[in-house]
């Protein structure tokens, strides 16, 4: 495999979480952008992950927002994937 | 005997969510030498989910205790319940929460200074009488303040984690003495034994066999197919429970605050279809009610959407600020999940499994027990198990809301109190059998060889398999559908022996752990469609069409499953530990 797809499988791997509600949110995202992210955004998405699993929800839940302002635009692009695949299906 | 790298250990426990992590700071506070091995972070392990609370008799509230914890538990168990198990649990709770405050979880508190209490459906005082106030809570996220406590007293404790390691297979000796399990490190695929003297399975449940479930992506019912395939039966695995309002298509619950607000739910012909089915409680009705009328719907062809799979709840008539007000997390899961707004548009809705009751059988200490001969329950030496992937049995055929939470921590103590004892008299690591190894090892190296022929795909397997389970054995189940069913599973187990991964690569291969995930997936889906056709009576949630009532004289028994002998039965333990039993009698609310 090269290093872009372990990097990739990486990554898919610590989208799983303990609630389903990230595992979608994570996963949609994941997987629509994988062609397209550039290093500098698998780094963003990387640094995200290591939020604990409710600090997460509550972000992705619009109940908090964090202080990194890449993170929330992360976020909110985490939030139009899932709509725009919710609203494909 | 393969050359693999060997660690050894006096505990092997395998799974980190409450349960393992329990069990493993017990053994750890002992001096016992505990490796924990888990396919994700410990931290990402699903009892972060829990939001509900924990159950026990502290009479914080309102005046309570045990033995009423013990006849509410008992009751809503439909009697399938082991009531020695339950005394025990029930008896131990209120330490249990003490301890957990004492690890650090922030329980809500009254003015008083004292642990918050809320009450929950199913709870009463004087067995059976006015609601009881019994589940305590750190706010709305007491599984992720138990997960995070208990995490890091291990670490304090120096327990050793194995993060982000697959365990493939538990390791025996020829006398049957459990000694460990095979594991990979997802990270560079290099295999390593793990030898112990014994081995917990604390890996939780399998909603994951289900196309709609509440459960994350990692309760693919791993430690219960390892057991299966050890020869270890599966207990009672008929009993999944289910909400009857999950978004459709995605799984996460919608409570039923929703219709309790004044929501209700319509068919593709925009009729208010609960009033067919209970023309006087309607959408207020009972769970297992609600449910087998929404799949009622979409079997006979009055499903909404284009594939006709769901119905929908309908909640704009409420208003925006009504829902704003008093609904405002539905409206935000529907705006981030759906891209709807529920106070313009209707939500999409199938029922959702959530709690796997069966599981690996145990006794109250965690044993695992097996039949053997004219024995009912001889424990397997080594072997024990705790939380959602054990069948104690607690929950019986149905699950109290706020006893989950309890069962981990109470029986994960319990089976390392149990394992500590074992320790002082097996000093010494048994040898390992070869072909156990050899066996459990063939299992991994299956997906590492190049891909040739034309075998399906893992996703499309298991994309079938979790449609089969919802159509033929979630809410809707009467003979033809589960006879159907059993056949279609089958079929899918032979042609998963042709299965085959793309990626044949030892890094970060998670393509072999997918495929091993669904190998656990068809084991734990076969022990519940076959437990489920074979049981004809209803019982808690196991709910069937045409054998409506309970039938006490046939079926109070657990149901046993194995992959080499199929159906087998044990009776229920009756006998509580130091009180009268609670007699079956009919469970009304």
């Amino acid at each position: 495999m090269s290093s872009a797809g372990i990097e990739f499988a990486e990554l898919k791997w610590r989208c799983r979480r303990g609630m389903l509600e990230l595992d979608i949110l994570l996963n949609t995202y994941l997987e629509k952008h994988r062609e397209t992210m550039s290093q500098h955004q698998r780094a963003v998405f990387s640094e995200m992950l290591e939020y604990p699993d409710q600090v997460l929800l509550d972000l992705l839940l619009s109940n908090m927002r964090s202080s990194k302002a890449e993170i929330n635009s992360l976020i909110t692009e985490i939030q139009r994937a899932q709509v725009s695949t919710a609203s494909e299906t | 005997m393969p050359d693999l790298p060997r660690r050894q250990f006096d505990s092997l426990i395998i799974g980190a969510g409450g349960g393992g992590l329990r069990a493993a700071l017990q053994l750890s506070n002992a001096e016992a030498s505990v490796a924990v091995v888990s396919k994700v972070f410990p931290t990402r392990s699903h009892t972060v989910a829990a939001q509900g609370g924990m159950n026990a008799a502290l009479a914080n509230v309102l005046p309570d205790n045990w033995h009423w914890h013990m006849f509410d538990t008992v009751k809503g168990s439909d009697y399938l319940g082991d009531q020695d198990a339950i005394e025990y649990m029930c008896r131990a709770a209120p330490q249990a929460v003490y301890e957990l405050e004492h690890f650090g979880v922030p329980f809500s508190r009254m003015d008083n200074g004292t642990i918050y209490q809320r009450p929950f459906g199913g709870q009463s005082q004087n067995f059976g009488g006015d609601q009881a106030a019994r589940t305590c809570a750190a706010a709305d996220r007491t599984g992720h303040a138990i997960l995070h406590s208990l995490y890091q007293q291990n670490i304090r404790a120096k327990t050793h984690f194995f993060d982000e390691y697959f365990a493939v297979d538990l390791l025996k000796d020829q006398q049957g003495y459990v000694l460990g399990a095979l594991a990979f490190d997802i990270h560079n695929g290099e295999p390593v034994v793990i030898e112990a003297k014994t081995t917990l399975l604390a890996t939780g449940g399998a909603g994951q066999i289900f196309r709609t479930t509440t459960n994350a992506l990692i309760n693919t019912g791993d430690g219960m197919s390892m057991a299966l395939r050890a020869g270890v039966p599966l207990q009672d695995m008929e009993f999944f429970q289910f909400h009857p309002t999950g978004i459709a298509g995605r799984g996460m619950l919608i409570t039923e605050g929703a219709r309790g607000e004044g929501g209700y739910l319509i068919n593709a012909d925009g009729e208010r279809m609960m009033e067919r089915y209970a023309p006087k409680a309607k959408d207020l009705a009972s769970r297992d009610v609600v449910s087998r009328a929404i799949a009622t719907e979409v079997r006979e062809g009055r499903g909404c959407g284009p594939n006709k799979d769901h119905v929908m709840l309908k909640l704009d008539h409420l208003g925006e600020d009504v829902i704003q007000k008093r609904l405002p997390g539905i409206r935000q899961t529907c705006i981030t999940f759906l891209g709807i707004d529920p106070a313009e548009t209707p939500i999409p809705i199938f029922p959702t499994a959530h709690y796997t009751m069966g599981g690996i059988p145990t006794n109250r200490h965690g044993q695992v027990v097996v039949p053997v001969k004219d024995t009912p329950e001889e424990p397997v030496p080594g072997l024990y198990a705790a939380g959602e992937c054990a069948c104690v049995s607690v929950h019986g055929a149905n699950r109290l809301g706020g006893n989950s939470l309890l069962d981990i921590v109470v029986f994960g103590r319990a089976a390392a109190n149990h394992i500590i004892e074992y320790l002082a008299d097996n000093r010494y690591h048994r040898r390992l059998d070869a072909g156990s190894l050899e066996s459990a090892l063939q299992r991994v190296q299956r997906w590492d060889s190049k891909p040739t022929g034309d075998g399906e795909s893992i996703a499309v397997l298991r994309d079938e398999l979790k449609a089969v389970m919802e159509n033929h054995c979630s809410v809707f189940r009467n003979e033809d559908v589960l006879t159907e069913g059993v056949a279609k599973v089958e079929q899918l187990v032979e042609r998963f022996k042709y299965a085959r991964i793309d990626d044949s690569s030892a890094v970060f291969n998670t393509a072999r752990v997918e495929a091993l995930e669904l190998e656990n997936l068809f084991g734990v889906a076969l022990a519940t469609i076959h437990s489920a056709h074979a049981r004809k009576e209803s019982r808690g949630a196991h709910s069937r069409i045409d054998y409506t009532e309970r039938d006490d004289m046939n079926w109070m028994r657990h149901s046993l499953y194995s992959l080499e002998t199929g159906m087998d039965y044990k009776p229920v333990r009756t006998k509580p530990i130091s009180v009268e039993s609670f007699p079956p009698k009919a469970r009304v609310y």
